[in-house]
């Protein structure tokens, strides 16, 4: 039995390859129709995979499965194998990733068709899902970490799939060079966990975990760190830069340069929850680091509401979306600090169902547009668009959390742990979160005004042929719908306060932060919760979301323009995103290419061309000008000299001794 | 008698000549090989001199071989010296500067 | 006794014709000074007891050496230059230099070294010593491949000096015969086309 599942999920890796590799280097021979369906169709027998195992290891409570499919090194007594963990987490994970990839894959097919680079498209997506599901079925640091960077290059490759745009291969550089500095502590992290575990292997590493949460290293001579602490906030960087915390969120926004399918599976279902993803599986050795948890927590909570902030005010209905992703990965952050893990990847499903849809939504009305983003060109598009209309509320309401859809019982969770949670800096988060739990719908349902009601700002022109998009662009996002609406009402329960929970014992907590047990005391059921709503604070703060949206875009848009006066000084703080861009690209980009600048011209063409180099050639031609002056060519300055020499040598023999 | 000390006197003024004969020529080749001659004869006088104050016969047998190899050297000298005087039509030292740095 | 005053008027004599020969402006006066100095030193190698050397000396080396000598002097009628410039500057620290190692010799040989005491002078030979035969018994054992060898400087000596001097055939007119054989047609025609002249 556990032999088949290990093939089984082998085939599921490996089938996304061999449909990238097909569209990539086959693509332009067999055609276009030939290349979607054999994608389509390899992505949807992986997906089907998924779900069986989904109901062999979870519904079936089959125990983990932890295999190693080879050695790829052996270095000493270190052995880098390539192994797959078919657990709880990997499995649940797979799923939602081959699912959202799927439903990207049949929308792409709509989306991208007069796209030059068709066949291409396919090929990186395919492959994008390969790289991730090997990133969530690892069962050591090496595959995960080549997963890791896999994403990281398929991300790179699909910001900048318009590569004539000068903007794309901005965005595309941005991204991959803020996810290599994020990379550069998850490596410095591996290797912290390969010296003092001597070994790359989950098992091994979380089994020893307890013994070694109690060394330390010195950072500093005489200051000695816990090594699970410092190891923790390594590989929390590595997470920084794939989920876009603060203040590694900055190439997020700019990843919008690439088409909107992928910012719906990349950008906000997927790869950007890797670090979500890998903070949870790490549970082990987080749970014996307070410090790294707080890390963890306070910069969740900042880039949970300074960032949602920064969405209230852009006018690109993608950027709108992107912003809000970065807010919602600080709520997942967040729940992972005060060590509610079950609760950190619930709201990850839960998340990556309706932001894919808001993203589809979006792209729906761009296309519809032709490629218009700018919502001050949009408005009054409910009539034209339907079906968008009413998946795009749906999205909406659900990341408003407003019950019974699924966004209400994975955020309220989250919001109610924090206020349990007793770490430092629990209570900041916790006013995080709550100010966030107004942000969000004013965002959002900010974005939902400007786009389809007020009144129409479409150029008249396109206006006439405005209409609503193909059957493939529409079933994706009826089918996101759907989970969007109950997903969250049938998983809360089995994922957080049932016992044993969903995810298992995949999932470490210790006693002292176990705030979910807490919760489930008080936890009654999904139904009783959602009546329960009109008591809690979020709830209201969400109603006045909502309703300040209304007001300040739909209803009295005068009111607006007359604040962004008064306060035009925050104004501006938010349109320069807090200044992050200003500071990378005068210090760091600016800095470095001056630092460039100086170790060229000075220490490169002064110093070792001009003094080591040259200097000594002219050294030498000076010595050499200086004894040409010996040789005269005169017979009698040669017998001089050779009559002194004698002297000399006499006079050292004779009056020497 | 006379001691060895005075006949290596003898030798070694005539050697300080003709080293000075070289160095202070400013003149012509001829004194050059002049003075070469003047050296060579007095390092045939010091052989002499030691040959008879050490009663070893090797000395003599010795400048006889400086003799004939002095006689070599004046006459090839002398042949450079035509063929310069030819070429120049002098013999000035000055003339001899083409290994000038 | 009487050697002592031969040998120092010898040697004043060697000293002062020798001087001479450095100095002096004319060459000829030069070579011929310095043939006065060849006599006078044979006459102290004489003192010597080396009889044999001494006459070669003067047969060998003036009769032949020296002839050259005069003949190329006499046959290149080198001009009686003036003194030159630059002679009078260097003047000091040459004769310094040479000074100094003058002195350096003299200290070297000392009397305390190479006096009468450490190195008397050998007892009088026999009548009938042969200085020749002496030499010649030495020469032909024990240094005759050295003679030999001598023999062999000599030659490449007059080899060197005809080949230095020999300028070849200046005004015969020969044939050679390799370079009329090598000539090629190519070097030396040259087909030129003219258009033909218009007879006007």
């Amino acid at each position: 039995m556990d032999q088949s599942l290990i093939n089984l999920t082998t085939i599921m890796i490996l089938l996304p390859l061999a449909g990238s590799l097909i569209a990539g280097l086959l693509g332009s021979r067999i055609g276009r129709n030939a290349t979607h369906w054999t994608v389509n169709i390899l992505v949807g027998i992986s997906f089907v995979i998924s779900l069986y195992l989904v109901k062999v290891i979870i519904l079936g409570d089959h125990s983990a499965i932890d295999t190693t499919l080879y050695t790829w090194a052996t270095s000493g007594s270190i052995q880098f194998n390539v192994g797959l963990l078919i657990d709880r987490l990997s499995v649940t994970m797979a799923s939602i990733v081959l699912f959202i990839s799927f439903m990207v894959h049949i929308y792409t097919v709509g989306y991208m068709a007069d796209d030059p680079g068709y066949t291409r498209f396919f090929s990186y997506v395919s492959l994008f899902t390969f790289a991730m599901l090997a990133l969530v079925l690892a069962n050591n640091f090496l595959v995960l970490f080549f997963g890791w960077e896999g994403v990281g290059l398929v991300s790179y490759l699909l910001i900048g799939f318009w590569f004539n745009r000068e903007s794309a291969n901005a965005g595309s550089l941005k991204a991959f060079i803020a996810n290599r500095i994020g990379d550069f502590g998850f490596v410095l992290a591996i290797a912290l966990v390969l010296m003092h575990f001597g070994t790359l292997s989950y098992q091994t590493v979380f089994t020893d975990a307890p013994q070694v949460a109690q060394q330390t290293m010195n950072l500093l001579p005489n200051s000695p760190v816990s090594v699970i602490t410092v190891i923790c906030i390594l590989l929390f960087i590595g997470a920084m830069g794939k989920s876009a915390q603060v203040p590694l969120h900055i190439w997020l926004p700019e990843s919008m340069e690439g088409p909107t399918p992928i910012s719906a599976l990349i950008h906000a279902a997927t790869m950007v929850t890797a670090g979500i993803y890998m903070v949870a599986r790490m549970s082990p050795l987080f749970e014996y680091s307070p410090l790294a948890l707080s890390v963890v927590l306070i910069i969740g909570a900042t880039t949970c509401l300074f960032l949602g902030l920064i969405a209230v005010f852009e006018f690109d209905i993608k950027r709108v979306i992107a912003y809000s992703t970065i807010s919602q990965l600080g709520y997942m952050a967040v729940a992972l600090g005060v060590s509610a893990y079950d609760a950190a990847i619930f709201h990850l499903i839960t998340h990556a169902f309706f932001k894919a849809l808001l993203f589809l939504a979006a792209g729906s009305v761009i296309i519809a547009l032709h490629h218009e983003q700018d919502m001050r060109k949009m408005g009054g598009l409910a009539t034209y668009l339907p079906v968008t209309y009413f998946t795009f509320v749906i999205g909406c309401l659900a990341i408003s959390a407003i019950p019974p859809f699924s966004g209400f019982y994975s955020k309220d969770v989250i919001i109610e742990a924090t206020r349990l949670s007793t770490l430092p800096g629990a209570s900041y988060a916790y006013f995080c979160v709550m100010a966030g739990a107004f942000i969000t719908p004013l965002y959002s349902f900010r974005a939902l005004f400007l786009t389809f009601h007020t009144e129409s700002r479409v150029d008249p022109k396109l206006l006439e042929h405005v209409h609503e998009s193909r059957w493939v662009i529409l079933i994706p996002l009826i089918l996101l719908a759907i989970p969007s609406v109950i997903a969250g009402q049938m998983l809360i329960g089995t994922m957080l306060f049932q016992h044993p929970k969903l995810l298992g014992d995949t999932i470490f907590i210790l006693p002292q932060h176990d705030v979910l047990a807490q919760l489930g005391n008080e936890y009654t059921g999904a139904k009783a919760m959602a009546l329960d709503a009109g008591r809690t604070l979020p709830f209201w703060l969400a109603l006045a979301g909502i309703f300040t949206a209304w007001v300040f875009n739909a209803g009295f848009p005068q009111w607006a323009s007359a604040l962004k006066r008064r306060f035009s000084l925050f104004y501006k703080i938010m349109q320069r995103k807090y200044g992050f861009d200003d500071f990378n690209r005068v210090v760091l980009v600016d800095g470095t290419l001056d630092l460039g600048h100086v170790f060229y011209d000075v220490s490169d063409v002064k110093m070792i061309d001009g003094v080591a180099v040259n200097g000594s050639a002219k050294l030498i031609n000076k010595f050499a000008m200086l004894a040409r002056r010996l040789q005269t060519g005169y017979l009698y300055h040669y017998a001089l000299s050779m009559v002194i020499g004698l002297l000399v040598f006499l006079f050292w023999f004779i009056g020497g001794f | 008698m006379i001691s060895l000390t005075e006949y290596l006197i003898v030798a070694s003024l005539l050697f300080g000549l003709g080293v000075a004969g070289i160095i202070l020529n400013r003149k012509n080749i001829i004194v050059i090989l002049m003075s070469l001659e003047l050296i060579l004869l007095a390092v045939n006088t010091n052989f002499v001199a030691f040959s008879y104050f050490l009663h070893n016969i090797t000395g003599q047998i010795f400048v006889f071989f400086l003799l004939t190899v002095a006689a070599s050297e004046a006459a090839i000298g002398l042949a450079i010296l035509v063929v310069m005087y030819r070429r120049d039509g002098s013999i000035e030292v000055e003339k001899l500067d083409t290994l000038k740095g | 006794m009487f050697l002592h005053i031969d040998f120092y008027i010898f040697a004043a004599i060697a000293i002062l014709a020798a001087f001479k020969v450095v100095t002096t402006r004319y060459p000829v006066q030069g070579v011929l000074s310095l043939v006065v100095t060849f006599f006078a030193m044979a006459g102290i190698w004489m003192t010597l007891r080396a009889e044999f050397l001494s006459l070669i000396l003067i047969l060998v080396y003036v009769g032949a050496v020296m002839t050259l000598f005069l003949f190329v002097v006499m046959m290149l009628s080198v001009k009686v230059e003036a003194r030159r410039k630059g002679f009078v500057h260097y003047l000091p620290f040459g004769i310094l230099i040479v000074l100094l190692l003058v002195a350096m010799t003299m200290v070297a040989i000392g009397g305390g070294h190479f006096g009468l005491t450490q190195m008397p002078a050998p007892p009088d030979l026999p009548a009938d010593y042969s200085n020749i035969a002496h030499l010649g018994e030495v020469l032909y054992t024990h240094y005759a491949y050295p003679f030999e060898i001598a023999g062999v400087l000599l030659l490449a000596a007059i080899i060197a000096a005809i080949t230095l001097t020999h300028r070849g055939p200046r005004h015969r007119k020969v044939q050679q015969v390799n370079k009329q054989v090598a000539v090629k047609r190519a070097d030396s025609v040259r087909l030129v086309k003219m258009p033909a002249e218009k007879k006007t």
